[in-house]
């Protein structure tokens, strides 16, 4: 550690204190639980669990997921335990690790999004709350709260009204402007915004002539997407003031640099978890060792320096 | 379970395109349990992201053994591995065979490289007793002799009666119930493509033999978050049905529990 006792690697995201701008995204780690033997959680910037919403679900008919080139397109549609379920059966578990738990939540109507924010408010070890408004794979229409603006205002007003848990929203890749999403987060009272979700997509069994996928269309990650989360990125970073979590394809620390470097004050890896749980370690070590390289003190050096 | 780089001993061709990989793994060899699967990191792989499963066919000391057929890109581009090299592995995952309940006679089901699942269990189980072994042909039927040398009765079927007896495993199965193991109380030890799994698992129900299936999903994380290999099972106190992980809560299920209708 002497190495790198210079190098303060901590950040506050919207008042979320973490060790390290490096984060695990949801839908992409379980609850913690299932990459605890493999991953020293006490590493991670932050945990970001899958997404919650009020009721137990059972997600969507199989096959949920089809490899893809560089990437992996999925509709498991958000199956999960419901509030009480993830406060009874995994709050327990997580609260025993010294690292920030931010829950993504979801739901099928706003009124849902806003009472999930009020139960999740009065629960003890929980660092803030990932809006997730982009969810491609849910038939109500959940997709539709982070593509059409008026409904993502509404939204946001909404939970924000509900809770004073720092509040992420999860941004949709496919509008029209990234910006415009942005901001409206900004003025909501977001503390952060994350970006991005899944892009939409679809694969065909071409001997079957099945879609690859039993919800025919599902959401594509993995490093397929990551020049478009980039960009996406570096737009939304240039348009708000609050902090910017970078995720999309992020696999090594090449591709981390590239996000902070565009803007991005933290970043989360994905799909990578699935294929190598030890990527994110290797990233906050190798971030670390980058940083006294250049004779940065920080992280927060790199961000934003995207040369003309 | 644990993630480790482990080098490859020894890997070649078995007979008709079936490989045998050894490698050294002193984190994962020594904690392997029967049925149990490893998640492998295939190198040079390009586009394609994800692992690969494959049942631990043996454990002894730090040495894992994988048997594999060479079918689809990833156990294509595997085959190319020579010793020397690494593979990253995650492993022992998933929940393997139980053991013999009391008083019960072990029958192993394999349907072609099925049997690289059963091995441990073939090694490990207390009383040994008859094997039924099926494939297509006779370059599908691998490894009798290992099997016979640690004490099981091997009955071999094929297809298309290039080696043993002309048929399907569950033929073979159905005459040595209705002759030689009539007396017996049986209970199954079952790896195989699905259709050969449905047809044992009919047969256990109808008969009320304990059966014990390994299911062969499509997987992705290996460990249990990202939610791709499930399956569905029944709950036997309320009778209404849920998702099982087949990397966590299998690959291993009870006959019982497994939603036969939705399997395909």
């Amino acid at each position: 550690m002497s190495d790198s006792s210079s190098i303060d690697m901590s950040v506050d995201i919207g008042g979320i204190r973490m060790k390290n701008p490096v984060m695990v995204a949801s839908g992409t780690f379980g609850y913690g639980p299932e990459y605890a033997d493999l991953v020293d959680l006490n590493r991670l910037g932050a945990l970001v669990v899958k997404g919650i919403c009020l009721q137990p679900t059972r997600g969507n008919p199989t096959p949920r997921t089809a490899e893809v080139a560089s990437g992996l397109l999925n509709a498991i549609g958000l199956p999960g335990p419901g509030v009480d379920g993830f406060v009874k059966s995994y709050m327990p578990f997580l609260r025993g690790f010294n690292v920030p738990v931010i829950v993504n939540i979801w739901g099928k109507t706003i009124d849902e999004y806003v009472e999930v924010a009020r139960r999740f408010d009065q629960v003890e070890g929980i660092a803030g709350l990932e809006v997730n408004v982009s969810c491609p794979n849910i038939k109500e229409g959940s997709a539709l709260f982070g593509t059409d603006l008026d409904m993502f205002r509404r939204t946001l007003d909404g939970i924000r009204g509900a809770t004073r848990l720092p509040l992420i929203p999860k941004l949709a890749p496919n509008v029209a402007d990234i910006t415009a999403f942005a901001r409206a987060a900004e003025h909501c009272g977001a503390n952060a915004i994350s970006l991005i979700n899944s892009f939409p997509g679809m694969a065909v069994d071409i001997k079957t002539r099945r879609p690859k996928l039993a919800n025919v269309t599902g959401g594509l990650t993995g490093p397929a997407i990551r020049p478009i989360a980039v960009r996406l990125v570096w737009q939304a970073a240039k348009a708000v003031t609050i902090p910017v979590i970078g995720m999309g394809g992020i696999s090594t620390l090449d591709d981390a640099l590239e996000f902070f470097i565009v803007g991005a004050n933290a970043v989360a890896l994905g799909t990578v978890n699935f294929t190598n749980p030890a990527a994110a370690v290797a990233v906050i070590d190798g971030l670390t060792a980058y940083l006294k390289q250049i004779g940065a003190s920080s992280p927060r050096e790199l961000v934003g320096t995207l040369a003309s | 379970m644990y993630q480790e780089n482990a080098e490859v001993v020894d890997h070649a061709e078995i007979q008709g395109g079936y490989n045998l990989l050894i490698m050294r793994s002193s984190s994962i060899a020594p904690a392997v349990r029967p049925g149990q699967f490893v998640h492998v990191l295939i190198p040079h792989l390009g586009e394609s992201i994800l692992r690969r499963p494959f049942s631990v066919f043996k454990a002894d000391g730090d040495q894992l053994a994988i048997l594999y057929k060479g079918v689809g890109r990833g156990t294509r581009t595997l085959s190319y591995l020579r010793p020397g090299e690494t593979l990253n592995v995650i492993g022992p995952l998933g929940r393997g065979y139980p053991g013999l309940t009391e008083g019960r006679y072990p029958v192993l089901m394999a349907g072609g490289y099925g049997m690289a699942a059963l091995y441990l269990c073939a090694r490990e189980l207390p009383v040994k007793g008859t094997a039924f072994f099926g494939g297509r042909s006779a370059a599908d039927i691998l490894c009798v002799k290992e099997f016979e040398a640690l004490g099981w009765r091997v009955i071999v079927t094929t297809e298309d009666g290039s080696l043993g007896k002309s048929g399907k495993v569950t033929d073979a199965l159905d005459a040595w119930m209705a002759g030689e193991g009539a007396p017996v109380l049986p209970e199954l030890f079952v790896c195989g493509p699905s259709g050969m799994l449905k047809a044992v698992a009919e047969r256990a129900l109808g008969q009320g033999w304990p059966a014990w299936i390994s299911v062969d999903n499509n997987m992705g994380c290996g460990v249990g978050a990202c939610l791709t290999c499930v399956l569905k099972v029944r709950n036997s106190q309320s009778g209404d049905w849920s998702w099982a992980r087949a990397c966590r809560e299998g690959p291993v299920f009870n006959a019982e529990e497994i939603i036969w209708e939705a399997v395909n």
